[in-house]
């Protein structure tokens, strides 16, 4: 097993009043395999993900990824396993602006000690992003952001790829052929995949769905 | 590994906002150099007055001199010395040789203990030294006209500005002194049974060991505190610059920050890069402003040196030398200003909620929640000023004072400016100007640590302006009071004066004599001088405070008028005893501008009966304007006066002047270097925030407006906004100079000026500020007006 959550409570304060937002949320996912998690705005989704990601620490339960376990304290330890097993794609790119295409490609996986410049050349040609290796980010349509940075994601080859909502700033067309780039290339290297959205349409293109309503798993 | 790339992407943001970097390293390097640049001045100095000290005792072993008009001779020494006191003579005289002027010292090696004593002087060549023909050393900034004294010499750079090192007899012959010095230095040991001075030579007088030396440590310590505060004040206008641009820099990167910590970077591992990041820009930014600095001081010694010979008679080498002390201040200052800076930027680093999506305008949004909490504070500060006002005393209240007004005004400015905006805003109702208010109300937080930046370097112009601008004025009709004689004259002997009389006799309306003697008052040496009863005293002389009859009552024993210091430190008022006289009751208080030492001064036949032994050879003439020249040629011509004995009183007041001019060019620079750091913190400010304008103005465009008018509107406000600073900061500055004439002055100084105020100067001060402004805007506005409408759309599509 890639990924054990297990009763996973997260809840945030605001003027004094606790709000949970997870209650008690447990899955697994296999190492290869795909998830789509859906849900309304505000259901959980995306803190699912954080959490996972180890960007935020949960009230109570655990996430083990890769047998290291990703809802522990530590800061520290937590970014040093985000670098090296999650690669994670966001609805706004979130591209360094001023790094070129080739050097935020490259990114993580220097930062994971990783870097493997055949392979990231591999990745920037099957993205079609050839052309704008030597460009920065702002000379670059939505798409194509978007593309660099599934690029960044799997350059460092993480064990699972969390994507928030990857083409909710795509129009169809693009958005197909991105998430169809996505899913073709994690499928080539083993690599899982969590991925929020709110098309129906795109989370039937992965493995298993599953969504979420008022913090809990509800199908 | 990690922090190599991740580094890299941090500074990529630099590499690719280059005009940031250099508003940052430009901030801090200025900040730095008029920091170290005042701070190695001080460091100059203060090495000189040890040399000086130690080299030549003057400043800490006591001194036997002649009483007034009585003469030290070689005798002297050799009856001293035969009698057990352990003494060593000196000469010190002014010599022109080939229009150079150089300061003659010539000193007795052998006996000399300090100099002896030095390290540099022990490989002394003493048989050429004491040869004939000679052998001297010169300071550094005589290096190149030394040839002209026609012997052989070396450079010493740790000899004060100007100073030549010779053998006693070598001097003595240069200065034309035949077998007469000016003073003996007591050595700190003296044998117990030497029989008393007034024995062996009872025309000879003792001085304690540098009566004047407290008082020229403290008076110069205020000088240099004086600089150092003007440092602190420029380095914290730099500072602005910085922490606008860290702050700035930080919030464009925020989604930087955010993408670092979701690819793997910890928190602590993100604020070491960015202290690091922070702390390559300071050392680069310190290095240079250090050099910078130096320029600076050399530049600007020079003045101080003639300063602090001018006004204190304490001497200082003339060249700046790269001494530790003041390079490693700089660049702590450096470092430290910068982690000062960046202190507030990085706390909210670490509170940031990770995954809040930030942009630039936050920085401005957070500037504006703190407007509130930094208007309390500067309530709170211009009241505790308000206080010290009235109670300050000392040189530090002073400077607490000074502190608590400034930095209160400035905290409160932000505040002042929404709401005068705010007014504006509320009251236009066209479109446009509506717009433009609210638009210039909303650019405020970003621009108020330049527009703080701003107003205290305006109002530390006015404020300094009016205070130097006040006592010149004071200072020019007290010396036109002072100086009531048409011409000054020393003779050499009381027979010499009485060949002058008689010769005068007819010529001139009135000889008045001028004597003095050294005495102690208020347990400080000081002089006492003699006053003639005639109207050049009773109808000019500067007096500020004054019993009835005054002039009268002077010429009786036991009267005496004394100077502004001895009365203010003192604390003595007319009526009172003066201390440490001889039961002299103060008639009168008299403005002694220049003058660090206590004085007082008694009627003609009073001090004739308390000190016999002084002659009268030095006389003010009192004739008409037109006598000048034939009374000048006639006592050369028939007395054999040299040149220099005959001073014409436009020479003097000229010369004074001259000395107070050079007094405040430091000031005068310093405060020109201020403004200028102002004047570009508002350029660096408006050139970043313009990169975070165009959501806000595009929409504007889009409606309408066109981007020229853009631009124009830009360029105005910078113009209303530099004008409210300027509103503001002339009373701010008025306040100022009132606090340094009424308080600092009187605790450096020991004198109190009035205070004058000078519109008509506040007005062009004010335009220079307002152009600085248009023209700093000049450059972001023109970029404005110049974006292309693809930019401008950009805002509009998805992407932003």
């Amino acid at each position: 097993m890639l990924l054990t959550i297990e009763n996973l409570h997260k809840s945030y304060v605001a003027g004094g009043i606790e709000t949970a937002v997870l209650r008690g949320i447990s899955l697994t996912l296999e190492r290869g395999e795909s998830l789509a998690l859906m849900g309304e705005s505000g259901s959980g989704k995306s803190t699912l993900l954080h959490l996972i990601a180890g960007l935020d620490v949960p009230k109570s339960g655990q996430i083990t990824l890769d047998g290291q376990i990703m809802s522990e304290p530590s800061d520290s330890k937590r970014a040093e396993r985000r670098r090296h097993l999650v690669g994670l794609i966001f609805q706004q790119f979130n591209l360094i602006p001023s790094l070129t295409v080739a050097a935020n490609i490259a990114f993580q996986a220097q930062l994971a000690g990783r870097h493997d410049p055949v392979w990231c050349t591999q990745l920037a040609t099957q993205m079609g992003l050839n052309a704008h290796l030597a460009k920065y980010p702002e000379a670059l349509s939505g798409g194509q952001q978007q593309r660099v940075a599934i690029a960044r994601a799997l350059a460092a080859k993480p064990a699972l790829v969390l994507a928030d909502e990857p083409t909710g700033n795509l129009d169809e067309d693009t958005a197909q052929s991105v998430l169809a780039l996505l899913l073709e290339i994690t499928r080539e290297t083993d690599t899982s995949v969590l991925m929020v959205t709110h098309s129906a349409v795109h989370a039937r293109a992965l493995d298993r769905q599953m969504t979420l309503r008022g913090g809990i798993i509800a199908q | 590994m990690i922090w190599r790339p991740a580094l890299r992407a941090l500074l990529s943001h630099w590499w690719r906002n280059p005009l940031q970097l250099f508003t940052l390293l430009v901030g801090l390097a200025l900040a730095t150099a008029l920091w170290s640049g005042v701070q190695a001045i001080n460091a100059e100095a203060r090495a000189s007055y040890g040399v000086a000290a130690d080299r030549v005792a003057q400043g800490q072993l006591d001194q036997i001199v002649a009483a007034q008009g009585q003469k030290l001779r070689v005798q002297d020494f050799a009856a001293l010395r035969r009698a057990g006191w352990l003494v060593t003579p000196q000469i010190d005289g002014a010599l022109v040789v080939a229009g150079q002027n150089f300061r003659i010292l010539g000193i007795e090696p052998l006996t000399a203990p300090a100099v002896t004593a030095s390290q540099n002087l022990q490989d002394l060549p003493l048989d050429q030294f004491f040869s004939t023909s000679g052998f001297a050393l010169v300071a550094s900034d005589l290096s190149e006209v030394a040839t002209n004294l026609g012997m052989a010499f070396r450079i010493e750079p740790s000899l004060s500005s100007g100073t030549v090192l010779l053998d006693i007899g070598v001097a003595a012959r240069l200065l034309d002194r035949g077998d007469t010095v000016d003073r003996l230095i007591l050595l700190r040991e003296q044998p117990q049974s030497r029989p008393p001075l007034s024995a062996i030579a009872p025309h000879l007088e003792r001085i304690a060991a540098r009566s004047s030396g407290d008082d020229i440590a403290r008076l110069t310590d205020s000088f240099h505190l004086n600089l150092t505060a003007f440092g602190l004040l420029s380095f914290v206008v730099g500072l602005f610059i910085v922490y606008g641009a860290i702050g700035l820099a930080f919030e464009q990167r925020r989604a930087m920050f955010r993408t670092l910590r979701a690819l793997g970077i910890s928190l602590r591992t993100l604020i070491g890069l960015l202290m690091a990041e922070l702390l390559i820009f300071a050392s680069i930014a310190g290095l240079c402003g250090i050099a910078l600095g130096y320029l600076i001081a050399a530049a600007l010694l020079p003045d101080v040196a003639a300063t602090l010979r001018g006004l204190y008679g304490a001497d200082l080498a003339g060249t700046v030398q790269i001494r530790a002390s003041w390079w490693l201040s700089g660049l702590g200052m450096a470092i430290g200003g910068t982690l000062i800076a960046s202190a507030g930027a990085l706390g909210r680093l670490a509170r940031l909620p990770l995954m809040e999506a930030g942009t630039p305008q936050a920085w401005a949004r957070a500037s504006r929640r703190v407007m509130g909490w930094l208007c309390a504070l500067g309530v709170l500060l211009l009241l505790i000023a308000l206080g010290l006002s009235s109670t300050a005393t000392g040189l530090v209240q002073g400077f607490i004072l000074l502190g608590c007004l400034l930095v209160g005004a400035a905290f409160l400015l932000p505040w002042l400016l929404d709401r005068a905006l705010a007014v504006m805003e509320r009251i236009s109702t066209a479109a446009l100007p509506h717009w433009f208010w609210a638009d210039s109300r909303s650019q405020v937080p970003g621009l108020s640590m330049a527009l703080m930046a701003l107003l205290l370097a305006i109002a530390t112009n006015v404020g300094v302006s009016t205070m130097v601008s006040s006592f010149r004025l004071t200072f020019t009709g007290w010396l036109d009071q002072r100086l009531a004689a048409e011409l000054y004259v020393t003779v050499e002997s009381t027979e010499q004066a009485a060949q002058m009389r008689t010769l005068l006799d007819g010529r001139v309306e009135a000889v008045l004599p001028i004597m003095s003697a050294v005495v102690q008052l208020n347990e400080q040496a000081g002089e006492v001088f003699a006053i003639e009863d005639h109207a050049t005293y009773r109808d000019n002389w500067p007096l500020l405070s004054q019993s009835p009859q005054v002039w009268d009552r002077l010429q009786t024993p036991g009267t005496a008028l004394i100077n502004e210091q001895l009365a203010l430190r003192a604390d003595l008022s007319v009526g009172d005893l003066v201390p440490g006289a001889q039961g002299q009751r103060i008639l009168g208080i008299y403005s002694d501008y220049g003058n660090p030492a206590p004085q007082m001064m008694i009627g003609l036949a009073p001090f004739r009966a308390l000190y016999p032994e002084v002659e009268a050879i030095r006389f003010g003439l009192r004739l008409p304007k037109s006598d000048i020249v034939n009374v000048t040629q006639l006592l050369t011509s028939r007395l054999s006066l040299p040149q220099g004995a005959i001073a014409d009183q436009a020479r003097i007041k000229a010369l004074s002047l001259g000395i107070f001019e050079q007094t405040f060019t430091v000031t005068a620079a310093l405060n020109i270097l201020t403004l200028s750091v102002a004047g570009f913190s508002i350029m660096m400010s408006l050139l970043t925030l313009s990169q975070m304008r165009l959501p806000q103005l595009a929409p504007v465009w889009a409606l309408g407006v066109t981007r020229a008018q853009l631009g124009r509107l830009e360029l105005l406000r910078s113009m209303v906004l530099a004008l409210c600073v300027t509103v503001l900061a002339i009373p701010l500055g008025l306040a100022l100079s009132w606090a340094l004439l009424a308080v600092v002055n009187v605790a450096a100084f020991g004198w109190q000026l009035p205070m004058f105020v000078f519109p008509m100067s506040y007005l062009i001060l004010s335009g220079i500020a307002v152009c600085a402004a248009v023209i700093a805007a000049a450059w972001p506005a023109l970029r404005l007006a110049r974006t292309a409408p693809h930019q401008l759309l950009q805002v509009f599509s998805s992407g932003r």
